[in-house]
């Protein structure tokens, strides 16, 4: 059994955080969880939701048939009865649906000596009891979140269950709970796995959310400098010391950050960025997404530059590859870019365990480094020899980084099947989902920089349809794998700032295979 | 480190640089910017981060993060400063940073060959204004001011022993140390006869309201004013780097144990 739970309001009304304690209610019965946030760029009104899939196996993609809708605003119905297959519930004190369980949002809260903002803690233990769960393990999760005003809370969840009604069974799977994790909490995991001391960043949706989670915990040292040029400049700073310091931004920040990105490969003091991607250019949809970046990361920079550009497509995998790209940036002392999205960095994921990460290379470094050309002493030069010789020893990393790359898990394979959708980033969840459904091969690159190329052509070698998906208007992986002599066949590219969904991408997909 | 200097003979660097050679020791990181100053970080036996334009005082402020055991000097020229960095300067302050910045003011890029910078003075014709800069010049003093500097002084390249002491001072300060100093470029801007003739020593640090006057006794613009010298002010507050998190070694593992 799986369920398909939207929970949607006003900015400011806390359906963000509905969602969660929903996801960890449904976690708490052994489902896994993928929590889908969709937001505007405004702080009050507006509509928000969470889209919560909760799934014995996990589903990491969006999924257009509600189960439940549970709705603290009348828009909320009116954006997404459409979609309902089952309930839907609502406050009655503001709408009204046929066939739907109206809940008195308001006059639970007051009843209970609430204030407003609790509506959404009403709504979630309505929700409880109308799944059939037990109060005591509703109450158990709703008080580990609630860590603000938690007595109040649980008064208001203790009316608002008793007030409802059982319409369903939630079977309990009698596993979990697991621990749930957005993007952004896993590029924190991985860099903190790897040896990360410190990160620093200037507020860009949708990368702050790492900048949140880690100022969170004790004993991780976060700094807000003034902008982006002034972050990356401080993380060469740091690191030139010793430290392993990590960056986040989204592409504006990113753009600011490139004189740095060149001068990490000058100097060869590593400069770790997690970009996180939006619709662009420009200021563009700041909480949508897009992949309209990769180029970008690629070639961002002045001169010749070896980097390490990996590309997670879950939070597991962004555990992994930051941790990775860590690794890889202090081994090599070059710069690394974790390339994530809206979707991958704010949605959450369920991640059962820690993979084995351990760290790698070296923090010290030599005792006078220069943006200019250099002589290895470290003193600047203009003289032809020179320039050359240190030319070519900072392009030689290139050769055995790419072995590296054909090495590891640069490429995945999932399933079976004569067609093969070739997908990169947060688009791995939607993709797996379809290709199963549909009785195809996916492909995944994870590594864009030094370029799988002999590994990728070998997983594509026996295809009959290769099918290359992104969220960009222009093709960009394509245009990079066809520049490496990959063959793709078909393309499916949505530029919407809106990710695909499991109907959308099968409705694309129809059209090119029967 | 490389002897053979490219700098102009007379340049304002030499002293600028002999007084540095006194100051500086095994905790030294220069913190150089882009110009004929920042050749300084190459001709110093001491640590030395090279940075980019604009950049050496945020790169500064990393490496004082990253090891607070370093005193950072950043070495910067008047467009690194007021110019193209200018806000890592006011953040730098206002978050009384502990470093010490010292600019080699020469009131001009120079090696660009000549175009006005933030204090050239009103009608500077250069590569770029041939008929006279239309901008008025911004005084560094009042804006070292302005942006809570915990420590305000000028010295003159020409009065080297002058400089080494306030420098000295300026990295002893606990808190962000603003150290303007005159430093004349022979080739494009020779201000050696104005300063010689209008410089003056003082005996500060003073009150802030007396140091603030002080700031504003010359405009960078005009020559008649005389010119103060010295630590016009200091103030002891807690340092940005001395308040930040201590850290720790977290666990990845543990973290994700509680994210249930």
């Amino acid at each position: 059994m799986q369920y398909n739970i939207l929970v949607g309001g006003a900015a400011g009304e806390g359906s963000k955080m509905a969602g969660l304690v929903i996801a960890k209610l449904m976690s708490a019965h052994g489902y896994k969880v993928f929590i889908h946030e969709d937001y505007q760029s405004l702080i009050k009104g507006g509509h928000n939701f969470s889209l919560v899939r909760a799934t014995p196996e996990g589903e990491n993609a969006v999924k257009e048939e509600v189960d439940i809708l549970l709705a603290l605003n009348e828009d909320t119905i009116e954006r997404h009865k459409h979609r309902v297959q089952g309930l839907t519930v609502y406050d009655s004190g503001v709408a009204s649906v046929d066939h739907g369980v109206g809940v008195a949002l308001d006059e639970i809260v007051k009843e209970a000596e609430g204030i407003p903002i609790m509506k959404n803690t009403a709504l979630v233990a309505s929700f409880a009891k109308i799944a059939g769960m037990k109060f005591e393990k509703t109450e158990e999760v709703l008080r580990r979140e609630l860590t603000i005003k938690t007595e109040e809370n649980m008064r208001v969840a203790k009316v608002a269950y008793d007030k409802s009604e059982e319409r369903m069974q939630v079977e309990d799977l009698n596993k979990g709970p697991f621990p749930i994790v957005s993007g952004s909490q896993a590029i924190a995991l991985g860099g903190l796995a790897a040896g990360m001391t410190d990160y620093f960043a200037y507020p860009m949706t949708p990368s702050t959310g790492v900048l949140h989670f880690l100022s969170g915990i004790e004993g991780v040292s976060t700094f807000q400098p003034e902008s982006e040029l002034s972050v990356a400049s401080a993380a060469l700073g740091a690191a030139y010391t010793g430290r392993r310091v990590m960056v986040g931004t989204s592409g504006g920040g990113f753009a600011l950050m490139t004189e740095s990105l060149s001068f990490s490969a000058q100097s060869e003091v590593p400069l770790v960025i997690a970009l996180s991607q939006r619709a662009a250019p420009g200021t563009g949809v700041p909480t949508y997404t897009a992949q309209s970046d990769l180029l970008f990361s690629l070639f961002a920079g002045h001169g010749d530059i070896v980097r390490f550009v990996v590309a997670p497509g879950d939070a597991s995998e962004a555990i992994e590859l930051s941790a990775e790209a860590l690794n890889i940036a202090y081994e090599y002392r070059i710069p690394a870019v974790i390339l994530v999205d809206k979707e991958l960095s704010e949605n959450s994921y369920t991640v059962e365990e820690m993979p084995e990460i351990e760290k790698r290379g070296e923090d010290e470094f030599p005792s006078k480094v220069t943006s200019y050309e250099h002589t290895e002493d470290g003193i600047s030069t203009e003289d032809p020899f020179e320039v050359k010789r240190m030319q070519e020893k900072r392009m030689s990393k290139h050769g055995p980084l790419k072995e590296r790359v054909e090495e590891m898990d640069s490429v995945r394979v999932y399933g079976e099947g004569e067609d093969v959708l070739l997908v990169w980033g947060s688009n791995k969840g939607v993709a797996l989902e379809v290709a199963r459904d549909m009785g195809l091969k996916v492909v995944q690159v994870l590594v864009f920089e030094p370029f799988p190329t002999e590994k990728l052509k070998s997983a594509l070698e026996e295809a009959r349809t290769v099918i290359s998906m992104e969220n960009n208007i222009s093709g960009q992986g394509s245009f990079i794998m066809r520049a490496k002599g990959v063959r793709i066949d078909e393309e499916v590219r949505k530029y919407d700032a809106r990710p695909f969904t499991v109907n959308y991408l099968k409705e694309e997909i129809k059209k090119i295979v029967q | 480190m490389n002897k053979n200097t490219t700098w102009c003979p007379g340049c304002g660097n030499f002293g600028i640089m002999e007084a540095l050679r006194e100051v500086t020791g095994e905790k030294t990181v220069i913190v150089a910017g882009i110009g004929c100053h920042g050749k300084i970080a190459d001709y110093l036996d001491v640590k030395s981060f090279s940075s980019l334009h604009g950049r050496a005082i945020a790169a500064g402020q990393g490496i004082k993060v990253g090891n607070k055991d370093l005193d950072v000097i950043c070495c910067v020229g008047d467009g690194d400063a007021y110019n193209e960095g200018v806000e890592h300067l006011v953040h730098a302050a206002k978050r009384n940073a502990d470093i010490t910045v010292l600019v080699h003011d020469n009131r001009a890029f120079a090696l660009t060959a000549r175009q006005f910078t933030a204090t050239s003075p009103q009608g500077f014709k250069a590569g770029s204004t041939p008929h006279g800069s239309i901008e008025a010049p911004l005084n560094p003093m009042e804006l070292a001011f302005a942006i809570n500097s915990t420590f305000v002084a000028r010295g003159y390249s020409a009065k080297k022993d002058h400089l080494a002491g306030i420098i000295r001072q300026a990295v002893d300060h606990k808190g962000f140390s603003f150290v303007e100093v005159l430093q004349p470029c022979v080739a494009w801007f020779n201000t050696f006869p104005l300063y010689n003739e209008k410089v003056y020593e003082t005996e500060g640090p003073f009150e802030k309201e007396e140091a603030r006057k002080m700031a504003s006794e010359w405009n960078y613009n005009d020559e008649d004013s005389f010119i103060p010298l010295g630590v016009f002010y200091k103030e002891e507050k807690p340092s940005f780097e001395e308040t930040l998190i201590n850290r720790e070694s977290v666990s990845a593992g543990e973290l994700l144990k509680k994210m249930i």
